[in-house]
């Protein structure tokens, strides 16, 4: 048995979209392998250990409680970054997927500073970009699948060019409704607009999460081969997440 | 020239429509009128409630809106002849199908949806208004919590001095809105025994208005609601004005509260469980009270009322029994799974999720929603609906068994399953999202065991 310690930053202010959803299929897709994942609370004022945790997850929040949290966020940032250099793996949902940009412009001009963690920015947008979404995406060579989720987000995203995005859009608006990407993936950090949540629809994310954060625990270069599970349900889900997001995924009307 | 078609054709004609549709079956048809009328010429609204002699008052809250009104109404009825949208058709065009058919009635009373509201308090003019809570929902729909309370804000501002303002002080967003109108009434509880112990997961405005600091809770009653102060003394709740105090809760069947007013105390016995419907309670008492009904009325009114359409509804099958709870967001589903387990946790629940656009399309409310104290005497789930799977995965990553949860999507035969599993002179207890209750009502309208909703009086 392996302890996997996630640290969950700013769970009381960026939970709008269930992100204790993700939260729960990590600890129980780990408890199922045998591995215990133990979560920690990265609140307002904490200060981030680098090398004490293998997984960051960061949660969306109303654009009022993302304000709160940017500032702090910032004096965490060169531990985050070191962090990260470290090894350890992150997931970012929405809100906080833009603050690992280098910032965000909101609706009324105010500025929201990002840590540049992932290289990109955010600038709001007037039209809400709402519905379900579907993104293929390659994370090891070979290996395409599908992320179904749903999306809502003012904020239109641009990825450096070179940027390595998560995901092709196949139906929905992804990053800014115009470049058919969705998310930003670099190395074993993951951002992206799709709640859900994500991970109960999308078990094969979190069980490469899962393995990327093992890898960082064990000291290994290469993330480990978890034992596969019966996913019947999370495959409906999946399923039925898609035929929605085929059948009626955002799109700006014409 | 006339500017407006006569109005008498105007509604001759959305009128028969309504007619047409439940000829054909296709439903209430308690919105298709004044769809039709909101299509023909808006302004017919502002002129049909300018008949009502004695004008018009307005419920909005994310959630109990219908239950609210509804109690209201049942405490107004002996005085006032009422026109009522009490199917729960709640948009501009339903409250236009109730203005449609309100014949004789001299008050109007109708509950509005949150988005709607700024633009019917504009066309009503309603005498009275009561704002009862402000929940994280649907947020496809609606867009951020904050972007409703600003809305809201922006009428209530607007408002004319005369206006009577009815506002749940313990919700912190709407205090902030009442107590800038001047003579306005706040109501809530008072009772740190009933409280509880800590904030819900899901507790939404608990950040100071004024000054972005996290409140301090003296007591929290549901989700966000309670008795806050911000630590560095910038907003606190305003001192009630209508209020519910020893409160006590009696498991699935009642609540009983001592209902405070200006004009003295009265114990009132609800024939309704839960914290929540005692937050019902005391804003239709205070909405009543703002409309001129006299403490002795409204405790007689609060204490006949039963249940609203699908909210604590029970209905008999056979020698077996269905209840229904409507859950439609965490706020609310959390204070129905809490009154479940008061009333001793059931062994098996039917639940319904749908994701059409009256449940919301972004069904993940349900993982903020705290179903975990169901599950320790849960032996089966029936998960039903559009996003049954969705659904059982959320029960599933709770901690629910594999071998505990059966996936039937289709609500017939989810609920053929339900009344199979329950024991003779049991209680299946379900609890569906609003389209899937809706889909049920009509199920058990076809099987002649409930009536059709449209043709229900409250």
């Amino acid at each position: 048995m392996t302890t996997i310690r996630v640290g969950h930053l700013y769970p009381d202010y960026l939970n709008i979209y269930a992100d204790r959803g993700n939260i729960a299929v990590l600890t129980r897709r780990a408890a199922w392998r045998g591995h215990e994942l133990e979560v920690t609370a990265l609140g307002m004022g904490d200060s981030v250990a680098p090398g004490a945790h293998d997984l960051y997850y960061v949660g969306g929040g109303q654009d009022r409680e993302q304000l709160l949290v940017a500032e702090d966020l910032v004096r965490k940032a060169v531990a985050i970054h070191e962090a990260i250099d470290g090894g350890a793996a992150a997931l970012a949902v929405c809100g906080g997927y833009q603050l690992l940009g280098r910032g965000y412009r909101g609706f009324h001009g105010e500025d929201m500073p990002g840590i540049g963690l992932l290289p990109l920015e955010t600038v709001a947008g007037e039209r809400r970009m709402i519905g379900d979404v579907l993104i293929e995406c390659e994370l090891e060579p070979g290996e395409k699948r599908t992320l179904a989720g749903f999306e809502n987000h003012a904020g239109r995203t641009r990825l450096d060019p070179g940027a390595e995005p998560l995901g092709r859009v196949l139906a929905g608006f992804g990053n800014d409704g115009e470049s058919g990407f969705e998310g930003c993936r670099a190395g074993r950090v993951i951002g992206t607009y799709l709640h859900g949540p994500l991970l109960p629809r999308n078990a094969w994310l979190a069980d490469w999460l899962l393995a990327q954060a093992l890898a960082h625990r064990l000291g290994t270069e290469e993330a480990p081969e978890l034992e596969p599970l019966p996913d019947e349900l999370e495959g409906r889900a999946h399923e039925v997440s898609a035929a929605r997001a085929r059948s009626r995924g955002g799109r700006f009307d014409a | 020239m006339r500017l407006h078609p006569p109005l008498g054709l105007e509604i001759a004609a959305a009128r028969g429509v309504a007619a047409l549709s439940r000829r054909l079956g296709a439903g209430g048809g308690t919105t298709i009128p004044g769809k039709l009328l909101a299509e023909l010429d808006r302004g017919a609204i502002d002129r049909l409630a300018s008949r009502l002699g004695e004008g018009t008052a307005v419920v909005s809250a994310t959630n109990g809106k219908t239950t609210t009104t509804a109690m209201a109404a049942e405490i107004l009825r002996p005085r006032h002849r009422l026109a009522h949208n009490a199917a729960g058709a709640n948009l501009v065009s339903g409250v236009a199908s109730a203005l449609l058919s309100a014949g004789d009635a001299e008050l109007g009373l109708f509950e509005v949806d949150e988005g709607a509201l700024p633009e019917l308090v504009g066309r009503l003019r309603p005498r009275a208004i009561c704002l009862g809570n402000l929940f994280r929902d649907q947020l496809d729909r609606y867009g951020e919590l904050e972007l409703v309370a600003q809305r809201w804000r922006e009428a209530m501002a607007d408002l004319p001095a005369e206006t009577r303002l009815v506002y749940n002080a313990d919700d912190p967003q709407l205090a902030a809105v009442g107590e800038t109108h001047a003579g306005s009434t706040a109501f809530g509880l008072d009772d740190a025994a009933a409280a509880r112990p800590s904030l819900q997961h899901a507790a939404d405005s608990k950040y100071c208005v004024r000054c972005g600091t996290p409140y301090d809770y003296a007591a929290a009653y549901v989700g966000h609601l309670g008795n806050y102060r911000c630590p560095r003394g910038d907003h606190a709740r305003p001192p009630l004005d209508v209020a519910a105090r020893e409160i006590s809760l009696e498991g699935l069947e009642r609540a009983t509260f001592r209902l405070d007013t200006p004009e003295g105390s009265r114990r009132v016995e609800l024939g309704l469980p839960g914290l929540y419907n005692v937050y019902n309670a005391v804003g239709a008492a205070a909405l009543a009270r703002a409309l001129g009904a006299e403490l002795d009325e409204i405790a007689a009114g609060l204490e006949r009322f039963s249940a609203a359409f699908g909210r604590f509804e029970r209905i008999a099958v056979g020698g077996k029994r269905i209840l229904l709870l409507l859950i439609k967001n965490p706020a609310g589903a959390n204070e129905a799974v809490r009154t479940l387990v008061d009333g001793g946790g059931p062994r098996l629940v039917l639940v319904a999720l749908n994701d059409e656009i009256a449940d919301g399309r972004d069904v993940s409310w349900i993982w903020d929603v705290d179903f975990e104290p169901l599950l320790p005497g849960l032996e089966t789930l029936v998960a039903s609906g559009g996003r049954a799977a969705e659904l059982a995965l959320r029960f599933r990553y709770g901690g629910l068994d594999e071998h505990a949860v059966e996936l039937e999507p289709d609500l017939g035969d989810a609920l053929d399953r339900g009344l199979e599993l329950t024991p003779e002179g049991g209680e299946l207890v379900v609890l569906p999202t609003y389209t899937a209750m809706l889909g049920l009502q009509r199920l058990l309208a076809a099987r002649g065991l409930a009536k059709p909703y449209w043709e229900r009086s409250a």
